[in-house]
């Protein structure tokens, strides 16, 4: 037999990626039974404990309703966690299709989206996000709403490029030979080979959308009080930063490490892709 | 089956295909040879309408009595594929590299067939039986990356095939394939040929692969039709300067050790055609006529047209 057989072998995630799955594992853990893993109600009023410093019973210590800080950071990764996801479903589909459909036809449509890429570049996302939120109102859909409505532009933007790229070589062309629709091969045969950027950035873009995320609960313009959410907690302990530290620190640092996670994974499934390759 | 007359490609002033008259017969091969820039490629393209919107395409393409530069693009669409199938130069590239070879081919009878699920597997596990591949049935969950070049060649015709095609256009099958294989695929293009009585029109720059396998021959030089005719008659004896000159061009094993032919010069840019004959800058039988004027297609032999005016004195030379 000429032909090499290559068992599609499995590879094993290297330490890196295998740490950034630990770290989304504990969060989605604490996403989805948060009850059973914080110690604590996230909204139970202690006056006996106000401000606490951390400690074995508090073990990052409480705000200055008697709030425990780590339940609270538990209990709001169930809404960062959302976050992550609600700010980047539509964009990644919606924008992995119309993304993938200029690519393919061109002509003025894809002139018209440049166009448009090019003045949304100009402005920094957060401020059309804030504009937006600011004009629906605020609170945690209209977060959705607004960061959806601009961010599947730069998905778009990538996979029109993959997908151009793509449609030059010959099997997009021996596609057409056989007789195919357009549909047919934009989607059974170029997005295949074109998607695994959007999937790396997606890894990335979740990471990016807690952040946002995060950034607007600060601003009071995301999620509200008393919903905790890490912006949010970070925002309640601005006013105590020289006295309780501990309120603003921790929110901050669960925010590093979700991340660092969706990170990791992103590189992983970077690494993964292109050995596939 | 196939009858081409004035076909013209113009992309913007560049017209690279300038009138190109073809014909294919039922069960016929014909070769398209010409150097790299004759426009044979973009010849076959442009007759399934391949080409970008950019780029205009006029002439008259008519296909069993069907004009496919009229078509509309749902009805050109039954016809890539199902009655014309188009095979390409690389193997490796023409594959989609993510979907398995079985799966590439049932796509296409399911399109032209409407066979489906076991029905279409059977069909694909025939055809790839039918193009030499060994272990047909097992092979079709492989990825094109598992096969070997010619492998991959012969599968991609079992995709082309799929569609039963009446006539298969090859751009430069074996250009990227290893000597041996080449010779393969060609007798696999012959034996299909016949077995499925389809035409077949072989585009090439390998002079030996028409010589070995087409019935007739069309040499194309900067965009026009410099000879045409029946194989053995044009290379035994060409009536026409260019065809001359490539034949001359070739390393034989008769004419070992002797100083290889070549034609001085290269092709002319197609924004800047010279007066007259295309070939006469590089041609050393041109005289002054050849530069006045455009030389007609003209007989000069039964079933043979050349565009040379010195085509006796070609002959005489050959």
């Amino acid at each position: 037999m000429s032909a090499s057989i290559t068992p599609r072998a499995f590879a094993f995630p290297r330490p890196a990626t295998l740490i950034g799955i630990a770290i989304l594992l504990l969060f989605a853990a604490c996403a989805v039974i948060p009850g059973a893993i914080a110690p604590y109600p996230p909204d139970a009023f202690d006056f006996t404990a106000l401000l606490k410093p951390p400690s074995w019973v508090h073990p990052f210590g409480t705000d200055n309703f008697g709030r425990d800080i780590l339940s609270r950071t538990i209990w709001a990764s169930r809404i960062d966690l959302q976050i992550a996801i609600f700010c980047t479903l539509f964009p990644a589909l919606f924008g992995t299709f119309v993304g993938s459909v200029l690519g393919y036809v061109g002509g003025w449509p894809d002139a018209v989206f440049r166009r448009i890429v090019d003045v949304f570049i100009t402005i920094p996302f957060l401020v059309i996000v804030i504009a937006i939120v600011a004009v629906l109102g605020p609170g945690l859909l209209n977060m959705y709403i607004a960061v959806s409505a601009v961010n599947w532009i730069i998905y778009a933007r990538l996979m029109r490029g993959e997908v151009q790229a793509q449609s030059q070589r010959d099997y997009a062309a021996a596609g057409r030979v056989m007789g195919y629709g357009p549909a047919r091969i934009i989607f059974r045969h170029l997005l295949p080979n074109a998607i695994a950027p959007i999937l790396v950035y997606w890894m990335t873009d979740m990471a990016l959308e807690i952040l946002l995320g995060s950034s607007l609960g600060y601003l009071g313009l995301g999620a509200q009080p008393p919903e905790s959410e890490w912006g949010v907690l970070i925002a309640d302990g601005k006013n105590f930063m020289n006295t309780a530290w501990w309120m603003s620190i921790f929110p901050g640092i669960a925010i590093v490490l979700a991340g660092t996670g969706f990170s990791l994974v992103g590189d992983g499934v970077a690494g993964w892709l292109r050995r596939r390759q | 089956m196939l009858s081409v007359r004035g076909l013209q490609v113009s992309i913007g002033p560049a017209r690279p295909v300038d009138g190109i008259d073809l014909d294919v017969g039922a069960g016929e091969v014909l070769g398209i040879v010409g150097e790299s820039g004759s426009g044979k490629s973009l010849t076959l393209r442009a007759l399934l309408r391949l080409l970008p919107p950019t780029v205009h395409t006029t002439g008259d393409v008519s296909w069993q009595g069907i004009d496919l530069l009229a078509l509309p693009e749902a009805k050109m669409r039954a016809i890539r594929g199902g009655e014309i199938a188009m095979v390409f130069q690389e193997p490796m590239s023409a594959l989609n590299p993510v979907l398995t070879i079985g799966l590439q081919i049932t796509e296409s009878i399911t399109i032209h067939s409407g066979l489906r699920g076991a029905a279409a597997r059977d069909r694909a596990a025939a055809l790839l039986d039918q193009v030499g591949i060994p272990d047909a049935r097992r092979r079709l969950s492989n990825y094109p990356h598992e096969f070997s070049g010619g492998m991959r060649q012969r599968a991609m015709i079992a995709a082309a095939l799929a569609g039963g095609p009446k006539l298969l256009l090859a751009d430069e099958p074996t250009t990227a394939l290893d000597v041996t294989i080449q010779d393969q695929i060609l007798k696999l293009l012959l034996r299909l040929k016949g077995e499925l009585a389809m035409s077949v029109v072989i585009v090439t720059h390998d002079l030996g692969v028409v010589a070995g396998t087409c019935d007739r021959v069309v040499v194309l030089y900067a965009g026009r039709v410099m000879e045409s005719g029946p194989v053995d008659a044009v290379f035994g004896r060409p009536a026409h300067a260019y065809t001359l000159g490539l034949l001359r061009s070739l390393p034989g094993a008769a004419r070992a050790h002797s100083r290889l032919g070549g034609i001085p010069g290269t092709p002319p840019d197609p924004r800047a055609l010279p007066p007259g004959c295309r070939f006469a800058p590089r041609c050393s039988f041109a005289i002054d006529a050849c530069r006045a004027a455009d030389p007609a297609l003209v007989p000069v032999g039964p079933e043979r047209l050349s565009a040379c005016i010195r085509a006796d004195i070609v002959q005489a030379a050959a």
